[in-house]
């Protein structure tokens, strides 16, 4: 991507990515590698993501199982420690936060809800614990009486009462407890939220409540979303920019109104003609064939050229890097030439 | 004669708090070569309905009432011994686990090969010669060569290619098919939707397509019956459903899906959640939670009944003068 063309974007936005990536150790134990002959290996879960989320706004990440976007997410918390590039928030080094007491006031402006309810909540807490916990982490208030006044406002702000306060976890249903999940994260009063795949364990009804209270809650409170999840009909309702990745790339970014009208990669127009929709009745469809392929041993070149129809010699042997062209960016050689 | 008829299916848990019914009097019918699918959320009991119906629900589960009638012969009151010929031969079983499904420990060649020997009675060479062939036809490269392989050696997407093989080889008139794709990949389950859809119209299978995905539904299925807490709430031609429905959970439950045709501001929101099954409310189940309640639905359950469409549905806003009659069997 060229400097210049972000310069602009860069001044407004909240969170900046840039060249991040991230690797695991999946070898065999030593002993084993040293008698088998065997190699080290490793996974790139995330190999160089880059990309801008401006104040307010919501970017989402998509993608099939295995193609990195939850650990896109862990890494912009900090939950792993990146093998190579930058997070920038509010125009400070993620990585130059090195002491608990430099990092704190940084870290209060970031939280995350997770997937699965069910595993994210202290079962032995009661929830009004559960949700002052960061208020009580951060020291943000010290009175008792104060605290329990704010767990109530939050837990009214989710749309729970401020009874439920008393109960334990396992009396509330998914939809309520991903309530409490987004209520504990609302607690420290941060500005930016991750959100990995928080609607995937709940039914449509549910799910619809839960999109509908993050969108409010948005609003009010003017909050930036990284929204992480494999549900594309999801990540249309949400999102202002939509990322869609494929083994450790970004393939394509764009305006979530343009990725859906008119998609570039391959890959993106293969994702949105394999979802059924309700609109699609008795269609008829070509299923794209072939399978993502494991990220521990990519294919050279264009991740994507086994299962490409415009895959040619030079998707083979080199890998596509993000063009901008209008207001989308997109990594692949064929749409960079024309050949479409 | 419709291939299937389930009659006012009642199926219940007793539990040391009292008995618990799951699916409640519920009755449906699928043609031949008719796909019928069945949504729900989940406790909508729509799994329950269809694996009552092979009789593979777990004890203490249990049928309690109704009747299950198969080419005009009743199987739900066969002694066990003679279903298992039904199971396979004449019903096929897909699950949303395509590892649980196989067996770990054979090699798919084998699978496949002993369930036609059992159903079809064809001899070793003839019953290879067609797994090799069902393999192929299922979309697994190299069939000749990987039926010799185990499951653990297949891909999630790959697996339930074996598994679609397996319902259908030994060729029975319907196949039930239990979240058949839930637990696979986007792009993987439109290559195993399409598979299904192919075989099943090349073979003239009925299915009973059970899952939680509409999208997956309005593809596939010529009719759908929705389920909530139990019980079939509306039952009708996919595309009425879809776009028509006549009951407000219907409605509502559309109205929630995100679409990617089109951008909403908000998304239709049911209030409140699916009852338990230990306090279904009285009268219909749903009405908590529904927008257009009135007096008699908080006394009065609602059965199926006519309304001013193709659908049947279980709501009183239905119950015009004249066609008060409930149409419980007709469905």
């Amino acid at each position: 991507m060229p400097p210049d063309a972000t310069a602009t974007v860069r001044t407004k936005a909240l969170v900046e990515v840039e060249d991040l990536a991230r690797d695991f150790d999946v070898s065999k134990p030593w002993l084993f590698r040293v008698l088998q002959g065997d190699r080290k290996r490793i996974l790139k879960a995330v190999a160089g993501v880059s990309f801008d989320i401006p104040k307010g706004t919501t970017l989402s990440l998509v993608g099939e199982s295995g193609c990195g976007k939850t650990t896109v997410a862990r890494l912009v918390v900090g939950l792993y420690p990146p093998s190579r590039g930058r997070i920038r928030f509010d125009g400070l080094d993620m990585a130059s936060l090195t002491s608990r007491a430099v990092a704190a006031p940084v870290r209060r402006r970031i939280q995350m809800i997770f997937q699965d309810p069910y595993a994210s909540l202290n079962p032995r807490w009661r929830v009004r614990d559960i949700i002052a916990e960061p208020i009580r982490a951060f020291g943000l208030i010290r009175d008792r009486a104060a605290i329990e006044a704010r767990v109530g406002e939050l837990l009214s702000q989710v749309k729970l009462s401020p009874k439920d306060g008393e109960k334990y976890p396992h009396e509330f249903s998914g939809g309520q407890r991903q309530r409490i999940s987004i209520a504990r994260a609302l607690s420290s009063t941060p500005e930016f939220l991750v959100c990995d795949e928080p609607t995937s364990a709940l039914d449509v009804s549910v799910q619809a409540q839960i999109l509908n209270l993050m969108k409010d809650l948005q609003r009010e409170l003017g909050l930036t979303y990284l929204f992480i999840s494999h549900n594309l009909a999801v990540v249309r309702h949400m999102s202002d920019r939509i990322g869609v990745m494929y083994l450790g790339r970004i393939v394509e970014l764009a305006p979530g109104e343009t990725l859906f009208a008119r998609p570039r990669h391959p890959y993106t127009r293969m994702l949105l003609d394999a979802i059924p929709d309700l609109e699609m009745t008795g269609r008829a469809r070509t299923p794209v064939g072939g399978e993502v392929p494991s990220p521990i041993d990519p294919p050279p070149g264009c991740a994507f050229h086994p299962r490409c129809p415009l895959a040619n010699a030079r998707c083979k042997a080199e890998v596509p890097s993000l063009r901008t062209v209008a207001d989308v960016q997109v990594a692949c050689h064929a749409v960079e030439e024309g050949r479409t | 004669m419709p291939l299937l008829e389930v009659k006012n299916l009642r199926v219940e848990f007793p539990t040391r708090r009292g008995t618990l019914v799951a699916v409640d009097d519920v009755s449906f019918h699928i043609d031949e070569g008719e796909v019928l699918g069945v949504v729900g959320e989940s406790g909508a009991g729509k799994s329950i309905t269809g694996v009552s119906i092979i009789r593979l629900i777990e004890p203490p589960g249990r049928i309690a009432g109704g009747q299950v009638i198969l080419n005009g012969r009743r199987i739900d009151n066969i002694p066990l011994e003679e279903m298992r010929h039904v199971r396979g031969k004449e019903i096929g079983a897909i699950f949303q686990d395509p590892l649980t499904t196989l067996n770990p420990l054979y090699t798919i060649g084998h699978q496949l090969v002993e369930t036609m020997q059992t159903h079809l009675g064809i001899g070793d060479k003839e019953a290879r010669a067609r797994a090799i062939r069902w393999l192929e036809d299922v979309g697994i490269p190299g069939a000749a060569q990987r039926i010799d392989a185990y499951p653990h050696q297949f891909s999630g997407g790959m697996r339930q290619r074996v598994v679609i093989a397996l319902a259908l080889c030994a060729e029975p008139r319907l196949v039930i098919a239990d979240e058949p794709t839930t637990a696979l990949d986007v792009s993987i389950q439109a290559q195993v939707i399409a598979l299904l859809k192919r075989l099943c119209r090349e073979h003239g299978t009925a299915i009973m397509l059970v899952t939680h995905d509409m999208g997956v539904i309005a593809e596939t299925a010529d009719r759908v019956a929705v389920m909530y807490a139990g019980r079939i709430a509306e039952i009708g031609p996919v595309r009425e459903v879809v776009k028509h429905a006549r009951h407000p959970y219907t409605d509502g439950l559309m109205g929630s899906i995100p679409s990617l045709s089109h951008k909403v501001e908000r998304l239709t929101q049911i209030e409140g959640s699916m009852p338990r099954l230990t306090d279904i409310p009285r009268g219909c189940a749903f009405n908590p939670r529904c927008p257009k309640v009135f007096d008699r639905c908080r006394t009065e359950r609602p059965d199926l009944m006519k309304t001013d469409g193709p659908n049947l549905a279980a709501c009183w806003l239905h119950a015009a003068p004249g066609r008060d009659e409930a149409l419980g069997h007709a469905a």
